[in-house]
């Protein structure tokens, strides 16, 4: 009796007379979902275009985080320190394509899927003997980006925003939008849709696919440079960061691989599921429970909506 | 010349059907035995016994495990680490529950723990196939590893947290704990791992394992034919873990003799996974190789900078093999998508015809 009363009520009874944490609890959740929701964006913009699951969208953050800060610890200024990572995530983009996927067309899914693990080591490899293995500062205020906080009274309490959360939030919003635009208003994002769609069709039409491949892990690794720099400034820059891409997984799953505005929604409801959950009930069960409970979420809805909030319907089941 | 199967006729329906059905064949797993239960425990040091061979043999048998289910029934799973860990952990609550029981019969046992997990989250296998499975077996891995931290119980309360493996003996040779010789680890793993393999090539050779790979290889024809998909797919799960249970429980008490939860991490997965799929997905054989590659290619890359007497700081050394090796695999899987076994395949084709070209 005692436990279904801490389940049921206790929390709720919490929620009501102290709308300040709930206040927080959610604004955290949401700032999390966000960045969630920008790493799903990474996985989904190449599964479309490629079919590739891109293991490596988490070490492509971490990598651009660090190829980042890193030059500017060698003396570069910032700006031209992220114009110059941003050129190293162009080459990367061409050197994936090259010497990964191109060799690797029309293998199953599977093998792609373990090539991009290949990169995943020699990432991890290759950042830690450029940079070097110990976590780095983000340099958030070489950017501009604001810090500090906001505070507000009322609700019984007070609630504060973080500013770089709420920079987190607004930027992740304009990427969206950038990237939505993109791909309905360009002829590239035409392209790139055509080539989702079918292969076989966009090559018929005189697409090029090495070419949208190249555009379209270049523009994950523009995600990943966003995501590295908002995640790296709300801690640190660390190779502990390439988890967070395995905390993304649940997004997809309820997002559905192959569609943005699911990733967006998805992002935002297991951000907020998972820190809710994590506040509320977590303590019942001794804490820590956020790392698995997203896949709880994500596996429960799927067995209602196999193919995810707003996948396509031809995902195989059975 | 030497390996050629002409006059070597078959009577029977077994002798078509057996695992080794050329003579060549038969004798070289006989000299290899030989050479595993004889020669090396003769000539081998520790540093081999322990650091090399029998890590090799534990990741050979989970790799074997995750092969059965994802080279066979073609299930992709990323919790081979969470199933290992449950092995372990059930393997340590067997043996300090019921200490008059033999280790051996322990570490078997223990997988059958492992087996009704494993079956517990193969569920949703039977409404989510590719990776949208392989992210519903990652809700396996956080959960269990989570579990393996917050439940005390499961690590009988110890106050590091870690699993301390006891002293057992078995006809007064003590086997596990710390004062057990590499030499006898060896042999235990050895055994447990030769009548493992033995038994799941028994198992892919039968009715079980042609199910599986219709299973695999189309899942309505295979329905229509009359092959219950729940079952198939819930028991590839079980024997899967059942394996890597064994693997994992092996692992700590034969080689590690003592280990934290984050042995047992999603890293653990993917090495495994990496075996399969490096080795040949569908082989038993491919296991072994992609074990020996994945695991003591490090090893040696290791050492060749000290061979050479060049002075690279071992973090260097380190980091450097994490290049490498992801260089290696790209090119590999480049170069030969379908595994080592293929190659060892293809190895064999020649050798028949060898020397003669036609």
């Amino acid at each position: 009796m005692d436990l279904l009363y801490k389940i049921f009520i206790d929390p709720f009874v919490q929620m009501g007379t102290a709308p300040d944490l709930l206040v927080q609890t959610l604004w955290d959740g949401l700032v999390a979902g966000a960045l969630y929701a920008l790493i799903a964006l990474g996985f989904v913009l190449i599964f479309k275009a490629s079919g590739v699951f891109n293991f490596a969208q988490g070490i492509m953050v971490v990598f651009a985080a660090l190829t980042l800060v890193g030059l500017h610890e060698r003396g570069v200024p910032a700006f031209l320190a992220l114009g110059l990572t941003i050129i190293v995530m162009f080459v990367l983009a061409i050197g994936v394509e090259r010497l990964v996927l191109r060799p690797l067309v029309n293998q199953s899914d599977f093998i792609l899927f373990m090539a991009t693990f290949g990169l995943t080591y020699f990432l991890i490899g290759l950042g830690q003997l450029v940079f070097g293995g110990n976590p780095k500062v983000m340099i958030a205020n070489d950017l501009y980006l604001p810090s500090g906080a906001i505070e507000f009274r009322g609700l019984g309490g007070f609630v504060s925003f973080q500013k770089i959360d709420i920079a987190a939030v607004g930027i992740t919003s304009i990427m969206v939008a950038v990237l939505a635009v993109f791909f309905q208003r360009t002829r590239i994002g035409r392209a790139l849709r055509a080539v989702a769609d079918s292969h076989q069709a966009a090559l018929s039409v005189g697409i090029s696919l090495e070419q949208i491949w190249v555009i379209v892990w270049f523009a994950a690794g523009i995600v990943a440079l966003t995501t590295g720099i908002m995640w790296g400034a709300r801690s640190q820059v660390d190779f502990s960061l390439e988890i967070i891409a395995l905390r993304a997984l649940p997004v997809l799953i309820l997002g559905g691989l192959t569609s943005i505005p699911g990733a967006i929604v998805g992002g935002l409801i297991i951000g907020v599921g998972e820190k809710l959950i994590e506040f509320y009930w977590g303590p019942l069960l001794g804490g820590g429970i956020d790392t698995w409970f997203s896949y709880v979420i994500a596996l429960g809805f799927l067995v209602f909506r196999p193919q995810g909030l707003f996948g396509e319907k031809i995902i195989e089941r059975i | 010349m030497l390996y050629r199967e002409v006059g070597q006729y078959k009577t029977s329906y077994a002798a078509d059907m057996a695992i080794f059905p050329i003579l060549q064949d038969r004798i070289a797993v006989a000299i290899i035995l030989l050479i595993a239960f004889v020669v090396i425990p003769l000539l081998g040091n520790d540093f081999l016994l322990n650091s090399v061979l029998i890590p090799f043999l534990i990741f050979s048998l989970a790799a074997i495990g995750l092969n059965l289910l994802t080279g066979y029934a073609g299930l992709l799973s990323l919790g081979t680490g969470a199933f290992m860990g449950v092995g372990a952990y059930a393997c340590l609550k067997l043996t300090t529950g019921l200490p008059q029981v033999n280790i051996v019969i322990c570490i078997l046992a223990s997988g059958f723990f492992s087996a009704a997990v494993g079956a517990l989250f193969g569920l949703p296998s039977l409404r989510i196939k590719g990776f949208y499975l392989a992210v519903a077996t990652l809700a396996a891995q956080f959960f269990l590893e989570w579990c393996f931290t917050r439940i005390p119980w499961l690590y009988n309360n110890s106050v590091s947290g870690a699993i301390e493996v006891p002293l057992r003996t078995f006809a007064g040779i003590p086997i596990t704990g710390p004062t057990a010789t590499s030499l006898t680890r060896y042999l235990t793993v050895l055994s447990i791992v030769v009548v493992m393999t033995w038994v799941a090539a028994n198992l892919v050779h039968g009715r079980i394992g042609r199910m599986w790979m219709s299973v695999r290889d189309m899942d309505l024809a295979a329905e229509l034919i009359g092959i219950r998909l729940l079952r198939a797919k819930l028991l590839a799960f079980a024997v899967s873990s059942f394996y890597c249970g064994v693997a994992g429980a092996m692992l700590v008490f034969l080689w590690y003799g003592g280990a934290e939860a984050n042995v047992f991490n999603i890293n653990q997965s993917f090495l495994i996974l990496f075996m399969v799929i490096i080795g040949g997905l569908g082989t038993l054989i491919g296991s072994y190789f992609g074990a020996a590659l994945i695991y003591i290619l490090p090893i040696g890359l290791r050492a060749i900078p000290a061979a050479f007497g060049l002075p690279i700081r071992p973090a260097t050394a380190e980091q450097l093999t994490f290049v490498i090796v992801g260089v290696l695999i790209i090119i590999f899987l480049v170069q030969e998508p379908n595994g080592l076994a293929r190659l060892w395949q293809i190895a064999k084709q020649k050798l028949r015809v060898w020397p003669f070209p036609y």
